[in-house]
């Protein structure tokens, strides 16, 4: 698939290097409070991933308590429907809460714990990630406060009530444009605030180092997974091409990262592209350009002057300007591909995967599905697609409801 | 030697603690900034921070977090910030930094930034969210226009790392008085950290801020600096000022002017 020099070149993918870069993006562009407080994070981080005690905790609680091994779901209705490649879905949605974020939350509260921090901190948007969290705070009874943009209390009002009947408390962030940008910015500077007791679950592959290299690890257990049941399924460890949505990135980088040094798999990543690229969209690897947010650089949605954009789009989950500094390396290698998909594309996607296979995907999913007619027809009948559901669309009822 | 140093060399020699005060560009209105840096100016004020506003200050608490929105929303670009620097530069010998996040200054071009900068008569540039692990791509152009660089400890900085920041910085360096955010409330063991910070610190003069509202904080807290910065404070009253339709402009000056004196000197009269 790539023929680019930058990955050919290099025996085994590597990124971040010592210092948290990929390329040029990642690295912690952070209020001088925070240094010490990533320092002493990197170190329980390094300590924790040899620790085999660690890794078998972690390793019981997704078998034990997330229920993982997710299946891999051949789509035999999808996959007659387009005509095209061999279809799965990596069933992230059957996990435990909904959705593969409680893979990171379960690996993070471990980590919060090991480091004897008594308080947890989140930001969500969709609130599949503070759900993750308030789950994870009530499983080992730690204080949880999950900071939302108000505009998302609105929008996702079941998520709201799940967290506060699992004990977490709600705060609303009402600046900016009351969403996850800026929750995730009250949440930074609570951060600030309390950098001693505090613990800070971050919910995708963004914000300063380690987060993005360690969240990423914490979800490869998707890809780990993938080649394992795809070996069983189809006797191949690789299929032609992987599928996910992204908006922070962290699904995508959960199941593409074990298979990134295998460069026949190509690697598609769907972006919201809200009301089209000339209307209001989170299209940031599409329409952005390189800056630093919450704590990265990256490639973002800004203005001529640097001020964020707002980004849109009828998915809470995919409603940020920013995305994982390490999904703007990649791009930049041409390891994977990124494609805008609308808010009405997105709402066909629900609908495709529901009648075809009786699986209600989130509407961050329903980005990805989008995709996979064109690709399954261009791939062909001997091409094995996977894409990863990586999350449930209960959540989503409401706002499906209302555009249909 | 830099304008911020012999500043601090001079008030060393006269035995008094400096003063910087910190004002949003563009607030309370873009006519507002120039009069107001002018007045406190007049009022005794030794350096001033003059901040390029962004839309997700992450490190700021609420009352500067909505003077950079307040800027915004009138437009306020970094090239206007170039421009009251120079307009004040005008006038007054009183150095003159630039503080902001570090995502305008990259999207403006570190190297054209630092020009611009320098042309206009800036001393020196402060960006809290780029610690010196980061700072490569800005230190290089601003040596290169002899700009200062100011780089920031907290209380939980290491010695060794303080040593480090010392090293690297210009101008001065800025010790953040609180765990927290700027305007938060001063808490007990400041002490002991600023202590530590002055053995620590022998490149630079040491500065204090955050949290810091009256002459009586600031008096304490710089026992161990060389001086203090007031942000939020000085914010807070501007937007009372501004907010107040009865008032004249004059009047407004007038209270900004005293304002600052008090800060400074603990009475509103002029030093003698």
């Amino acid at each position: 698939m790539t023929n680019n020099p930058n990955i050919a070149s290099t025996e085994r993918y590597d990124a971040p290097d010592a210092t948290g870069h990929f390329g040029t993006y990642g690295g912690a562009f952070v209020p001088e409070i925070l240094y010490p407080v990533l320092e002493e994070l990197k170190s329980a981080y390094a300590e924790a991933r040899v620790d085999p005690e660690f890794d078998k905790q972690y390793r019981d609680l997704l078998r034990e308590y997330v229920g993982r091994p997710t299946p891999l779901s051949f789509c035999d209705r999808l996959t007659t429907e387009l005509g095209g490649a061999k279809i799965y879905a990596k069933r992230e949605d059957l996990c435990h809460t909904g959705a593969h974020k409680i893979n990171n939350t379960i690996g993070q509260i471990l980590l919060a714990q090991r480091m004897g921090k008594t308080r947890i901190i989140a930001e969500t948007g969709a609130g599949q990630h503070g759900v993750a969290t308030a789950t994870v705070c009530a499983k080992f009874g730690l204080d949880c406060i999950v900071y939302m943009g108000s505009e998302d209390i609105e929008r996702q009002r079941l998520n709201v009530e799940r967290m506060e009947l699992l004990g977490a408390e709600v705060r609303p962030a009402t600046s900016g444009s009351q969403t996850l940008k800026d929750a995730t910015n009250e949440a930074i500077r609570d951060w600030v605030s309390n950098p001693i007791d505090t613990f800070y679950i971050i919910g995708s592959v963004v914000g300063p180092h380690p987060y993005p290299m360690m969240v990423r690890d914490f979800h490869r257990v998707i890809g780990n997974e993938t080649r394992a049941q795809l070996l069983e399924k189809e006797g191949r460890e690789t299929p032609d091409a992987i599928v996910a949505c992204v908006g922070g990135g962290s699904n995508a980088i959960g199941i593409w990262y074990p298979f990134i040094n295998d460069k026949d798999v190509q690697l598609h990543g769907a972006e919201a592209a809200g009301e089209g690229l000339n209307g209001r969209h989170a299209a940031t690897l599409a329409k952005g350009t390189p800056g630093v947010l919450h704590g990265a650089m990256s490639v973002m949605l800004q203005d001529h002057s640097g001020q964020v954009e707002i980004a849109h789009s009828v998915s809470a989950g995919l409603d940020y300007p920013g995305i994982g500094p390490e999904h703007a390396h990649l791009r930049d290698l041409d390891r994977a591909q990124y494609h805008p998909v609308t808010d009405e594309e997105a709402l066909h996607g629900v609908e495709l995967l529901s009648q075809t296979e009786g699986i209600i995907p989130a509407l961050e999913t329903a980005h990805a599905v989008h995709l996979l007619p064109t690709l399954a027809d261009q791939l062909g009948e001997d091409a094995v697609i996977v894409f990863n559901c990586s999350g449930r669309g209960d959540k989503d009822m409401e706002t499906i409801a209302k555009h249909r | 030697m830099s304008r911020l140093d012999k500043t601090f060399a001079d008030l060393r020699d006269r035995g008094e603690k400096a003063m910087g005060l910190f004002l949003t560009n563009g607030f309370p209105n873009p006519d507002a900034t120039l009069p107001i840096l002018r007045a406190i100016d007049e009022a005794g004020v030794d350096f001033v921070e003059l901040g390029m506003p962004f839309s997700d200050p992450l490190a700021e608490g609420l009352p500067i977090q909505r003077s950079s929105e307040r800027a915004l929303s009138h437009g306020v670009t970094m090239d206007d910030a170039f421009e009251t620097a120079a307009a004040f530069r005008e006038e007054s010998d009183t150095p003159l930094l630039l503080m902001g996040y570090v995502n305008p200054v990259l999207k403006y071009g570190a190297e054209r930034f630092c020009e611009r900068a320098s042309e206009a008569g800036v001393d020196g540039v402060i960006l809290p969210d780029v610690p010196p692990e980061e700072a490569r791509f800005i230190t290089d152009a601003a040596q290169r226009h002899d700009l200062d660089i100011v780089f920031l400890i907290a209380p939980n900085t290491s010695d060794e790392r303080i040593q480090r920041i010392d090293k690297l910085a210009s101008g001065f360096v800025y010790a953040v008085s609180v765990t927290g955010l700027t305007g938060s409330s001063l808490s007990g063991d400041v002490d002991a950290y600023l202590h530590r910070a002055r053995n620590l610190v022998t490149d630079n003069a040491l500065l204090v801020g955050f949290g810091i509202k009256t002459h009586e904080d600031a008096m304490e807290l710089s026992q161990h600096t060389d001086g203090f910065i007031v942000g939020s404070a000085l914010i807070n009253h501007c937007a009372d000022l501004w907010d107040a339709p009865s008032l004249s402009d004059e009047e407004r000056l007038a209270s900004v002017r005293s304002f600052a004196r008090k800060l400074k000197y603990g009475t509103e009269a002029e030093p003698a």
